[in-house]
């Protein structure tokens, strides 16, 4: 293992002789470059460190890459040999501006031991032009600045042939500036159009697509049609296919969906989709198919579709449960009854929303609103329950509602109260139930007391009040008299 | 011989028993299973003995309750509390205490809540629910009309699976017109507080609560007659009390009489 600062070089065979093919940064400040005969370097440092070189490698190695970049963007690729693109179009503000993502990237990847200079810029071109000879780690081209950007660099930051900028430092065009202001026509008439399509695409004038990757286990289904399709009818037919062919290939991948895109390729070159979850990983084709099909009424066909894509956007291993087994014990498994609510809850969830479909758990706290936490609809059984003992109302109000008691101070039951207007005679009362505030959660909780009562009136309707104070110390309460449910 | 007998025997067990689907819908059958509420009075009154699964079953507070239908949520809680699998209960807004229901029996384990917000949002879930094989019931609180169509979904959809369908009726004027309305629901119940008994000659100045009593009036029912009966509210296993102070539980108590006279 060589250390680290000393120089290391790959080397490969270029068909007469043995050559390196990239040197690291000790070895080029040594004088050894790419190209340069092995034997050559080896006579000027004998303990040169040389590593085969690995093209299908290096390939694989920059493919994942682009696909770790994925984090910033939902558009990235390799750019072979030594390059990732990544489209941040509507990205950046996600990491804090594009200076700062671009900092972000850097400093990432030096972590994980990769040298890196990043660029920004309104075309690939121009952006990979500043990356790689615009001195600096990381820049920033202003919007529509790439003219000025390009015009000190080098002839060679237009990605072109290597024959091609030697014949262009012949002519003396060094400069992408100098470039830009020379008569185009002599220009393509001796390089071919190659070169103004590259100068073309670096200054934005003509656009460059950039081919994305996709994360590599994303498994996906597109059907295209012949002619457009309009109606509800035959998107589910299309869709039932697709589900069917994504369940077969999530099977062969042992693994099941936990959210679905499904696009819709419309004739004017729009995309409308529909998304829809699951609470467990499945792939169940009916199941995800009716969830698909309650989304579908939100998709506005326009003047017709042309081609369904289904992307399994989240998937997670699946592997088939045994069940059954444990009947011959007697005990049912005790995940048995959640398991079998997971497709209801899958399509009350995507009905109302994740945040709507949930149960109920104990907290342990006297304070009424805080003893009550959500959790997942298909979390485990948790056998714990509020203590009985004491009764809780089964409408609560939140925020309570301001009433106006009578009571004795400091610790009688009010006699009466008005709540909406209607006036309330207490015929029976259970209390007061004290409750202090929780000063380990807020500031102003430290000293504040509620007294609770059970109370019924006249008509039989039993009330839950309280009042703010213990009835002697005004720094517990305002002694103002609030509803907070009803039995 | 015996052949042709035995298919022709067949066939009429085929179409008896295709007639026998055909009438369930429209009249409960005596064998169906119910949940008793355990008080002799009311199931020897009920077809069934008790609440029939499968069905669509109407509950509403009455009086000031109706907004709020507390107690009529307590009553849907104690019914399911004595069944056994998950419940879902679908709001239409943010005001049901869940340990209120855990008092009545109804381990919060066993609950399933989803918000749905507006009537009919409240009716698609209940539906979804009640068309998914596995639960023990399905309580929708609706603050909206429940039209003879939608009553007859919901009633359809619990037939499918069996469960129990329950709908919490709200409604913010009091003994609302809309809540006697027809639907295809096989019971109607209207539960509503009553008074505690009058206290004992020692008793303080403000007696304590005690258990609670409601006047359950059964205001509709397939197969039996509309009655009126006064129990005590659910105790922490959801079984209603044979209120203290009633021999048959039926007629209304001679306190309250004195009220109205006083």
């Amino acid at each position: 293992m060589p250390l680290l600062d000393s120089p290391l070089v790959t080397a490969t065979h270029d068909g007469r002789r043995c050559v390196i093919a990239s040197a690291d940064r000790a070895a080029r400040t040594l004088g050894l470059r790419p190209g340069l005969p092995l034997a050559h370097a080896q006579a000027m440092l004998p303990d040169l460190a040389v590593v085969e070189a690995d093209p299908d490698g290096d390939a694989a190695a920059l493919a994942r890459l682009a696909a770790w970049c994925l984090r910033y963007a939902p558009l990235t690729s390799a750019d072979p040999p030594d390059g990732v693109w990544i489209d941040v179009t509507g990205c950046a503000h996600l990491h804090g501006g594009e200076q700062a993502l671009l900092e972000d990237v850097v400093a990432r990847l030096e972590d994980k031991g990769v040298a890196a200079r990043a660029a920004i810029a309104d075309t690939p071109g121009a952006a990979h032009a500043v990356a790689r000879y615009g001195g600096i780690a990381v820049s920033v081209v202003p919007l529509s600045g790439q003219a000025d950007a390009l015009a000190l660099l080098p002839i060679a930051a237009l990605r072109l042939e290597a024959e091609m900028v030697t014949g262009l430092h012949r002519l003396g065009l060094d400069r992408v500036g100098q470039l830009v202001s020379a008569p185009r026509a002599p220009l393509a008439r001796r390089f071919g159009v190659c070169l103004l399509r590259r100068l073309d695409q670096a200054l934005g004038q003509v656009a460059e697509a950039i081919v994305p990757v996709l994360p590599p286990e994303t498994i996906t289904r597109r059907l295209a049609f012949v002619e457009p399709l309009l109606t509800a009818e035959a998107f589910a037919a299309v869709f039932g296919r697709l589900t069917e062919a994504v369940c077969t290939a999530l099977e062969r991948a042992g693994q099941g969906a936990r959210q679905l895109d499904l696009l819709f390729e419309r004739v004017d070159d729009t995309v409308q989709s529909v998304q829809v979850g699951t609470a467990r990983p499945s792939r169940d084709a009916r199941h995800l198919g009716r969830l698909l099909d309650e989304q579908i009424e939100t998709v506005d066909p326009g003047l017709g579709v042309e081609a369904m894509r289904l992307v399994v956007s989240l998937a997670e291993p699946l592997v088939y449960a045994q069940d059954g087994a444990s009947s011959l014990t007697g005990s049912p498994a005790a995940g048995a009854a959640t398991a079998g609510l997971a497709p209801l809850v899958d399509r009350l969830v995507n009905r109302l929303g994740a945040e709507r479909v949930y149960r109920a758990a104990p907290v342990e706290s006297d304070v009424p609103e805080r003893s009550v936490r959500r959790v997942p609809a298909l979390s485990p059984a948790l056998a714990v329950s509020w203590p009985t003992s004491l009764p809780r109302p089964v409408r609560l109000f939140s925020p309570p509602q301001e009433v106006v008691a009578i009571a004795v101070l400091p610790d009688r039951p009010p006699v009466r109260f008005t709540w909406r207007g209607m006036q309330h005679r207490v015929q029976r009362s259970d209390g007061p139930e004290r409750v202090f505030g929780e000063w380990w959660k807020r500031d102003g909780e430290r000293r504040a007391v509620r007294d609770y009562w059970a109370v019924e009136d006249e008509t039989g309707c039993r009330y839950w009040l309280f009042r703010r104070g213990d009835g002697a110390d005004p720094a517990t309460g305002n002694l103002s008299w609030f509803l907070h449910g009803l039995f | 011989m015996t052949r042709a007998r035995q298919t022709r025997a067949g066939l009429i067990e085929a179409v008896r028993s295709s007639i026998e689907r055909i009438e369930r819908g429209s009249c409960p059958r005596q064998d169906r299973a119910a949940i008793a509420f355990g008080h002799a009075a009311l199931d020897e009154h009920l077809p069934g003995g008790g609440l029939a699964l499968g069905m669509l079953h109407e509950v509403a507070g009455a009086g000031p309750d109706t907004e709020h239908g507390a107690a009529a949520a307590l009553f849907a809680a104690g019914v399911l509390a004595r069944g056994t699998g998950t419940v879902l209960w679908v709001l239409a807004r943010h005001d049901l205490f869940a340990p209120a229901l855990a008092g009545a029996g109804l381990h919060p384990d066993r609950v399933l809540y989803a918000e749905a917000g507006r009537p009919a949002a409240v009716l698609l879930v209940m539906e979804e629910g009640l068309r998914h094989p596995g639960l023990a019931g399905v309580v929708g609180e609706l603050d909206g009309r429940l039209s003879l169509t939608a009553s007859r979904r919901l009633q359809l959809a619990a037939e499918a699976t069996g469960s129990l369908a329950l709908v919490l009726r709200r409604r913010r004027t009091h003994d609302d017109p809309a809540l006697s309305e027809p639907s295809a629901a096989a019971t109607r119940w209207r539960v509503a507080a009553l008074p505690s008994p009058p206290p004992l000659p020692h008793a303080p100045d403000t007696p304590g609560g005690g258990r609670a009593r409601w006047r359950l009036d059964l205001v509709r029912c397939r197969g039996a007659e509309p009655r009126t009966w006064t129990v005590e509210a659910c105790d922490a296993q959801g079984r209603l009390g044979v209120a203290a102070d009633l021999g048959d539980g039926q007629a209304a108590p001679a306190w309250s009489r004195h009220a109205v006279a006083g």
